[in-house]
């Protein structure tokens, strides 16, 4: 295994480009490092991404926010705007592992390893969030539904790599949540996860994403879910509804974690209470 | 196999080392640098018994490599003690009797230090959720825990 330690993102981006054999981004680590030790992944180039600039940076972006490629959990923790603007993100990304995962572990990292189980990616969905991906024929930015493809594989071409993942601004009465069932209160993987993003109007939602992890091969955008919650004050028949809908969308597989049955219904669970968080998030913004 | 050169700080110390590329940080810790404090439990950053700083921030040193130590500030469960001089945490340890194989114990004292850097003044719960990564199969956890409120009321009143 060769290690490199490019000086910018074009000779990373080369190294990839020209790599003949098995090629892997190293940021946090968290998963690279587990898949090299059990022999699962063993990259003839590593091509380590973390110094480069902006990749540990969280700035502004317009109204939005860029978080580099290489921000950890942690470090999203401890940004209070972040935090406040987009706290679905944030807890969806901070119930990845344990207090030392945290200090490693990062967005781009949980979405390029295309686990359906990812907890931060429900979130990002439901956030719209968008990654930059940096590559032989340039830059390009695409939504982050659009990265996993299947359980372990990614959209990403050879030579691409991620650098960025880019929140959208924040509209005005707007906030997300995200929530997971695991059988343990920490450190455990999620059985089902659940990404809600709302906009009100007075009390009214009129805009909604909502988003299903760990339910089907790769993350779902559930727009049945939405159109159920846009138009209502989030009362009974409009929670119902949005959890029918869940419970419909899901194409969940039995494993030691949850039967199809069970995640089938948990998804429904979770949604009305996420949605119940986001609302009552939407309702303390001004 | 190339070798790669790293210079590094570990506990206060300049040391350089040569590392292979696929060595960890935790394998160049015990191997090259002889600081054993840091256990290998899983190697999988699951049990938390490779616990060291990195910059001020708590990881697991079986999860990064040696080769990513470079320009680093390293601080390891050796630098805890001053010379013969016990930390608190480590004193307070011993009185509760909160270790019996001392396996999960390095890490466990380093995690808690660094919560106690970062909140003198943590809730038992914070505690519990801080080490939920540092998985101890003997004790219980109870004892750990108690320890460390204790040497967190013992550093609030001496500061």
């Amino acid at each position: 295994m060769r290690y490199h330690r490019p000086t910018s993102i074009g000779d990373a981006v080369a190294i990839a480009q020209d790599a003949s054999g098995t090629c892997r981004f190293l940021a946090g680590g968290t998963d690279v490092l587990v898949q090299l030790r059990a022999d699962l992944v063993t990259p003839d180039d590593l091509i380590d991404i973390k110094h480069l600039p902006g990749m540990r940076d969280i700035s502004r972006a317009g109204d939005g926010w860029r978080i580099g490629a290489a921000v950890t959990g942690a470090e999203m923790s401890e940004n209070a705007d972040l935090k406040r603007e987009w706290p679905g993100v944030v807890e969806a990304m901070d119930l990845v592992g344990s207090t030392q995962i945290q200090g490693r572990a990062t967005l781009t990292g949980n979405l390029c390893n295309a686990s359906p189980a990812a907890d931060s990616v429900p979130a990002m969905v439901a956030a719209d969030a968008t990654v930059t991906i940096a590559g032989p024929g340039g830059e390009r930015t695409v939504p982050v539904a659009e990265i996993p493809v299947s359980p372990g594989r990614t959209s990403l071409q050879k030579g691409e790599v991620i650098t960025a993942v880019n929140l959208p601004a924040r509209a005005a009465r707007s906030a997300d949540a995200y929530l997971r069932f695991i059988p343990r209160t920490e450190m455990d993987i999620a059985v089902v996860g659940c990404g809600i993003n709302l906009t009100l109007d007075g009390d009214t939602i009129t805009h909604a994403r909502a988003s299903l992890g760990a339910v089907a091969p790769t993350v779902l955008l559930v727009d049945a879910i939405a159109d159920a919650l846009i138009g209502s004050t989030l009362g009974d028949a409009a929670l119902d509804a949005a959890a029918a809908a869940a419970s419909a969308a899901c194409n969940p597989i039995d494993d030691k974690r949850g039967t199809i049955e069970f995640r089938t219904r948990v998804a429904g669970v979770l949604t009305k209470r996420a949605a119940k968080i986001a609302y009552e998030r939407a309702r303390g913004q001004s | 196999m190339s070798m790669i050169h790293v210079s590094t700080t570990v506990n206060g110390d300049e040391v350089d080392f040569v590392c292979d590329p696929r060595e960890t940080l935790l394998d160049v810790l015990r191997d090259r640098l002889a600081l054993t404090g840091a256990k290998e439990g899983c190697g999988t950053g699951d049990c938390g018994a490779c616990s060291v700083m990195v910059d001020d921030r708590l990881v697991c040193s079986c999860l990064m490599l040696g080769a990513e130590a470079e320009g680093k500030s390293i601080a390891t469960v050796e630098g805890l003690a001053k010379g013969e001089d016990l930390h608190p945490l480590q004193e307070k340890f011993i009185e509760h009797a909160a270790l019996q194989c001392g396996i999960c114990t390095p890490g466990i004292l380093v995690a808690t230090k660094a919560l106690l850097d970062k909140n003198p003044d943590p809730t038992e719960t914070e505690v519990r959720y801080w080490l939920a990564g540092n998985l101890c199969r003997c004790t219980g956890y109870d004892k750990i825990i108690r320890a460390v409120m204790d040497t967190a009321a013992d550093l609030r009143k001496a500061s």
